[in-house]
């Protein structure tokens, strides 16, 4: 039981992983379908909506980032693995933002993908603003990030 | 889940590009002839380059394009039943009236439908209701019983009519989209003011009424059929109260104009799912602005055929779907 806290380091780091990966994977898919349909009747749009596709595949890689910051801060990927408890709790609650903002912003932020791949089939010059109101709600796939990369940095510090 | 659809949507969308909008039709409609204007129609995509010996022809074929690219979509077809149980009865009321005059069915059958006409046909033929759909076999059984009885083709159409609708009504409910659902209670809603009204005008008993017309959530049939069993203006009365008010106007113009009205009222019922992606709603959408389209250009057609005046069709031409 003496390592329960880098137990919990780690859960969190998986967590953050795992859960924004799940969220850009249902996002790309999803919008991936939408561009397909597009593309069935119109190949000459494929650029425009595989940049649209690609809009909620940032949450896993926000997730993958925190995953990598804690294992590297836990000594996992290398140094002193030891963790106290109440860090391991702290890192895992640090991790949290990002594992579960990451996956709803990304399912979010795919509904809205898929709205503007619709915005520019019909109208191909509306393509910046379609980009817009899906990068939107990336703010908040970033805000979760802030907090769990400035979390993650500050528990280091803890003298706990 | 409604997520299942995105491509068929997405797709759906994309292709309601293609679509015929009023400045094509108009376009059409300056040709100076039947053939400059079924020129334009192959030039916006009519027809796929085959070669159609009739205008029917070739709108029967993009009738069955719209299936074909929905039965591609979707693989619960039965969720667009709605749409098809009109032909089916169509195709019933045709078996009968052939089985008991003894003619020939050669054309007579709609084909877009979700019963093979043939079986129909031979259900009839052969007393054998059971191998018909269930919303079916009642009105199958009883205007035969009807038309074979009494010889009245006009009972028999009031029987299977009504048994149509119910069956509509009944889909829209089952189909468990709420488009859908809408969509069957306005077409049902508005056959009736149809039905109504011409009863009326014919003088028919509340007896009568009380056959024809088929329930639905937005009319009350009983105070219906007892204003259309008195006269016009109590029919005018009573849908001052309901939600199609905006059918009285019309009505006292003329049918026709009524008939349109209802046509735009469906037509601006689906508009809203030119902005929906997520449901099948904008699939069903679709093969209602089709059907539309193809009722545009039939109008045009024919004006063409006819030497009609330009603004003549042009009335009656309903609103267009994008």
């Amino acid at each position: 039981m003496e390592n329960i806290g880098i137990v919990f380091a780690l859960l969190g780091a998986a967590l953050a992983a795992l859960m924004a990966g799940i969220g850009s994977a249902i996002g790309v898919g999803m919008a991936g379908e939408a561009a397909a349909g597009v593309v069935t009747e119109d190949p000459q749009k494929f650029g425009k909506v595989l940049i649209l596709q690609l809009l909620p595949g940032t949450q896993g890689i926000y997730g993958l980032l925190i995953a990598f910051m804690t294992l590297t801060q836990i000594g996992i990927l290398g140094g002193d693995a030891s963790v106290s408890f109440a860090k391991g709790l702290l890192y895992f609650a640090a991790c949290l933002p990002m594992a579960f903002v990451g996956l709803w912003s990304a399912v979010r932020q795919a509904r809205a993908a898929v709205s503007g791949i619709a915005l520019v089939a019909k109208r191909p010059d509306q393509m910046g603003k379609s980009m817009i109101f899906a990068a939107m709600v990336e703010t908040y796939a970033i805000l979760a990030l802030l907090v769990s990369i400035l979390s993650i940095f500050g528990i280091a510090g803890l003298s706990l | 889940m409604a997520e299942q659809y995105t491509y068929a949507v997405a797709r759906i969308h994309a292709k309601e590009m293609t679509l015929l909008d009023r400045q094509d039709m108009e376009q059409v409609l300056a040709c100076d002839n039947y053939d400059e204007a079924l020129k334009i129609l192959y030039d916006k995509g009519f027809g796929d380059g085959e070669a159609f010996l009739s205008s029917e022809e070739l709108l029967s074929y993009e009738t069955q394009k719209t299936w074909n690219v929905i039965s591609e979509l979707v693989d619960d077809m039965s969720l667009f039943d709605v749409f098809l149980y009109a032909n089916d009865f169509h195709n019933l009321k045709a078996a009968v009236k052939s089985v008991v005059t003894n003619s020939d069915i050669d054309g007579l059958f709609i084909r877009n439908a979700t019963v093979e006409p043939e079986k129909i046909y031979e259900a009839v033929k052969n007393r054998e209701f059971n191998e018909i759909p269930k919303h079916m076999r009642e009105a199958a059984e009883n205007s035969l019983k009807v038309l074979l009885k009494t010889g009245d083709g006009q009972e028999c159409d009031i029987i299977i009519d009504k048994a149509s609708l119910e069956a509509i009504r009944d889909a829209g409910r089952k189909s468990g989209n709420k488009m859908i659902d809408g969509y069957s209670e306005l077409m049902v809603a508005l056959s009736d003011i149809k039905a109504a009204v011409r009863a009326c005008k014919l003088n028919k008993s509340l007896e009568f009424l009380k056959r024809l017309l088929a329930k639905c959530d937005t009319l009350d049939i009983d105070l219906l059929t007892n204003a259309a069993s008195k006269n016009i203006d109590d029919i005018y009365e009573y849908l001052y109260l309901t939600k199609y008010s905006g059918a009285v106007e019309k009505l006292k113009i003329s049918m026709s104009e009524f008939e349109k009205w209802c046509d735009n009222l469906i037509i601006d019922y689906i508009k809203e799912q030119k902005s929906n992606h997520f449901s099948i709603a904008p699939l069903a959408a679709y093969i209602l602005a089709r059907e539309n389209e193809i009722k545009a250009v039939r109008i045009v057609l024919s004006g063409k055929q006819n030497n009609l005046d330009n603004s003549a069709v042009r009335e009656r031409l309903r609103d267009f779907y994008v």
